[in-house]
């Protein structure tokens, strides 16, 4: 018996997964969930047929989602984190002690459920004293602070369903207003690749272009994503991410990564040409 | 126990029946199920256009409805609590037309709100009834025109005792509520017929916690905009009437101007839409109402903005407010309407229903989810971080009394003249200058121009209000009579 998932990531592009087992498949308010098991990737998150996360190639998104802008802001005391249901961001950001408080807003209670249970690997960190977990639309949690987070990560789903409102320019605006004035936003920015998905990529950078004052795109590789090459927006109101990078800073505090190093950061941000030109036509 | 007869939709049964017969089409439209315009099925979809047919026999014929479309209709009359509903597919300008022109001829009068829709004016211009208007209160803080005060229409009634109906919009489209039991009231002691434009009221129908509907108040007859709140597709409508109205004579009159190739597309839209309001109107219009509520909290908690609401209500020229509205007013924040309505488009990818000069009205409806109204808020907050001030000195919206000099009728076929707007201070206008959105009219034909009113379309043209109406597009020249 061949037992395989597969994701449509383009009308003409399938890719799949060999599987073993269907752990979990439900349905929230927002969207479907599924957990399954795979020989290669091992467990893997799906929500409404997407690939979220499997366990194997989870580390590169979350290390990178969350420790460039931890190398450049000198004192990350206050983040916000939108979305992250699966927890993976709360495990990176809990290895920094100088955080003091993490506020995590995910419109969706079942995703952080099924995670805690079948998801170890990333939602191991969601008893962290210094974490307050919002259960409501990021959008509305943004738009009532004023000047309060050093950082707010976004961690979305794709802007084709309950993530939709994380790419507008109404979202982006309410962050800039949440960020302190030193403040740095990092969100999920799509691929460049496939053409619906470059559209989204653009249309993000559009917006938060017109929002923050510094906007730069870095870059990841990431196998279980459409194209495998993903894009990662730092838009930030003071600080540069490559003439603020402290690396001495960050190295010194000797983190264990798998993918992330400051060598890897400053390469991140030297993105291909017709990236560059995607990036470009908007600004 | 019987089946509730609401459950049933005739003319999209019968479609669904007349598409499994597989007829060969000789007969009109010519696409003949989309063959011959592939582009435009590729487009709407093969399902559609292959329902997009002619009256035939299965099918009925909606000039003179025997089976399928007869029976939509008595189920709509049931559903509205009507004596008869005629479905209708030129838009509720058709269905506020028949309504007048089933009521007023040449030289008779009408009582009238003056924020009627052009629709009523359009209608005068065809029979030849003469308006007379009752002055809508107006809020002063927001800048609308409000309901019909009962002594006002009592007034009316009483300086034009020979008028033969009196129109009320239930609700305005802002919202507000003239007292419609009284005034229905007050027309059948003088044997006066009234009539309701509830182009923004179908919704009242179908929940205990919105203003009376027309048909529930007593009312002859009511024009009811099916395709904006209750779901159907663009352009289709009812009209409902009572028992003192002979559906023979209404029905003659709609065939005077409605088409006789109606389109299937819209009349199964009105079909289902019924369907579905019968069934389950009231859950999802208290749901509808809910979403407006929060929608108005959050509003006012972001400061500037005055999201209004029952609050208003006063007993007479806001007698009641329907709730689904959410009506905004911006001028606190330092901009007008109508420049909020175009950030929130350019700026923020929303498009909502208008803008004057000091407010904005988002549409909502059964088909909202809470996730797009947090757009909206959070894209207000915006507008008033990146782009407001505090000061405030914008000109407010005024009524200008109209001075009715010559009939709609007369004026609109008198010989004219085309003159340089500012040279027409003192003559009578013999064209409609509309500012739209919300279609007020600012003159009509046979009014006199005045100088306040040459101002009034100057500031709202700077403010870059839509103005309609004219025969030249640009309002530089209007049309006045040649006496």
């Amino acid at each position: 018996m061949d037992y395989w998932f597969s994701e449509v990531q383009t009308p003409n592009v399938k890719f799949s997964i060999k599987v073993d087992h269907h752990l979990y498949s439900g349905k929230s308010e927002f969207q479907r969930i599924d957990v399954f098991d795979s020989p290669e990737f091992g467990r893997f998150l799906a929500l409404d047929g997407y690939m979220m996360l499997t366990e194997k190639d989870e580390f590169i998104y979350h290390e990178m989602i969350v420790h460039p802008a931890m190398a450049v802001h000198p004192k990350v005391k206050d983040v916000l984190v939108i979305g992250a249901g699966d927890g993976g961001v709360i495990r990176e950001l809990a290895q920094y002690p100088e955080i003091e408080h993490i506020d995590m807003v995910e419109i969706d209670p079942l995703v952080v459920e099924v995670c805690k249970k079948y998801l170890p690997k990333t939602a191991c960190r969601f008893d962290e004293p210094r974490l307050t977990i919002h259960y409501e639309d990021g959008l509305k949690f943004v738009r009532t602070v004023h000047e309060q987070y050093d950082l707010i990560i976004v961690d979305s789903t794709d802007p084709f369903g309950p993530g939709e409102g994380l790419f507008t320019r109404e979202f982006y605006g309410n962050c800039f207003k949440a960020l302190r004035p030193d403040g740095i936003m990092i969100n999920q920015h799509e691929s460049p690749f496939y053409p619906q998905d470059a559209q989204a990529c653009q249309r993000a950078h559009k917006r938060i272009v017109e929002s923050f004052p510094i906007s730069k795109v870095y870059q990841a590789h990431i196998p279980t994503y459409p194209s495998g090459h993903w894009l990662f927006g730092f838009a930030s109101k003071q600080y540069h991410p490559l003439r603020d990078l402290d690396e001495a800073r960050w190295n010194l505090r000797g983190i264990h990564s798998k993918y992330y190093t400051t060598t890897l950061h400053k390469g991140a941000f030297y993105i291909p040409a017709y990236v560059e030109e995607l990036l470009k036509e908007v600004e | 126990m019987a089946q509730n007869p609401q459950t049933k939709a005739p003319i999209y049964e019968a479609l669904q029946r007349f598409q499994s017969m597989r007829v060969v089409p000789f007969d009109v439209p010519g696409h003949k199920r989309g063959r011959g315009n592939p582009e435009l099925a590729q487009l709407l979809g093969s399902q559609c256009v292959s329902m997009d047919v002619n009256s035939m026999k299965p099918l009925d014929n909606l000039c003179h409805p025997i089976s399928v479309i007869r029976e939509a209709e008595e189920l709509a009359a049931q559903a509205f609590g009507a004596a008869h509903a005629f479905l209708m597919v030129g838009g509720t300008t058709s269905a506020v037309q028949s309504m007048v022109l089933s009521t007023v001829k040449r030289g008779d009068k009408i009582i009238l709100p003056r924020n009627v829709h052009r629709s009523v004016m359009g209608a005068l211009v065809l029979c030849g009834a003469i308006p007379v208007y009752v002055n809508p209160a107006c809020d002063d803080r927001l800048g609308i025109p409000l309901g019909m005060g009962v002594a006002d229409v009592e007034a009316a009634i009483q300086k034009h005792p020979d008028a033969k109906a009196i129109l009320v919009n239930n609700p305005t489209y802002y919202g507000i509520c003239s007292d419609l039991r009284s005034i229905v009231k007050l027309a059948h002691a003088h044997g006066m017929l009234c009539l309701a434009d509830e182009a923004h009221g179908t919704h009242f129908y179908f929940s205990s916690q919105l203003p009376v509907s027309a048909m529930e108040a007593g009312a002859d007859m009511a024009a009811v905009s099916m395709h904006k709140s209750g779901g159907s597709l663009t352009q289709s409508s009812l009209l409902l009437i009572g028992n003192s109205v002979s559906p023979g004579h209404v029905r003659q009159i709609i065939n005077l101007t409605q088409t006789t190739s109606g389109s299937y597309l819209l009349l199964s839209s009105l079909d289902i839409a019924r369907r579905n309001l019968a069934l389950r109107g009231k859950e999802e219009f208290e749901r509808v109402i809910q979403l407006a509520q929060y929608a108005r909290e959050e509003i006012n908690q972001i400061g500037g903005y005055y999201a209004f609401g029952r609050e208003l209500i006063n007993g007479d020229s806001i007698y009641d407010f329907d709730l689904t509205k959410l009506s905004v007013n911006t001028l606190e924040i330092g901009l007008a309407g109508i420049e909020v309505y175009d950030l929130l488009r350019d700026e923020y990818d929303i498009q909502i229903e208008f803008g004057d000069l000091g407010n904005i009205l988002a549409y909502l409806s059964i088909g909202d989810r809470p996730r797009e109204v947090e757009r909206l808020v959070g894209a207000l907050s915006e507008v008033r971080r990146r782009f407001g001030s505090s000061g405030t000195n914008l000109m407010k919206q005024e009524y200008i009394d109209p001075q009715v000099a010559v009939s709609p009728q007369e004026a609109f076929y008198a010989p004219k003249k085309s003159l340089p707007i500012g040279e027409t201070d003192g003559m009578i206008c013999s064209e409609f200058v509309m500012c739209y959105p919300p279609g007020i009219p600012i003159l009509a034909p046979g009014e006199r121009i005045t100088h306040e009113i040459l101002n009034y379309i100057q500031y709202a043209k700077e403010k870059g209000c839509s103005m309609t109406g004219p025969e030249d597009a640009d309002i530089l020249y209007l049309n006045v009579l040649d006496t």
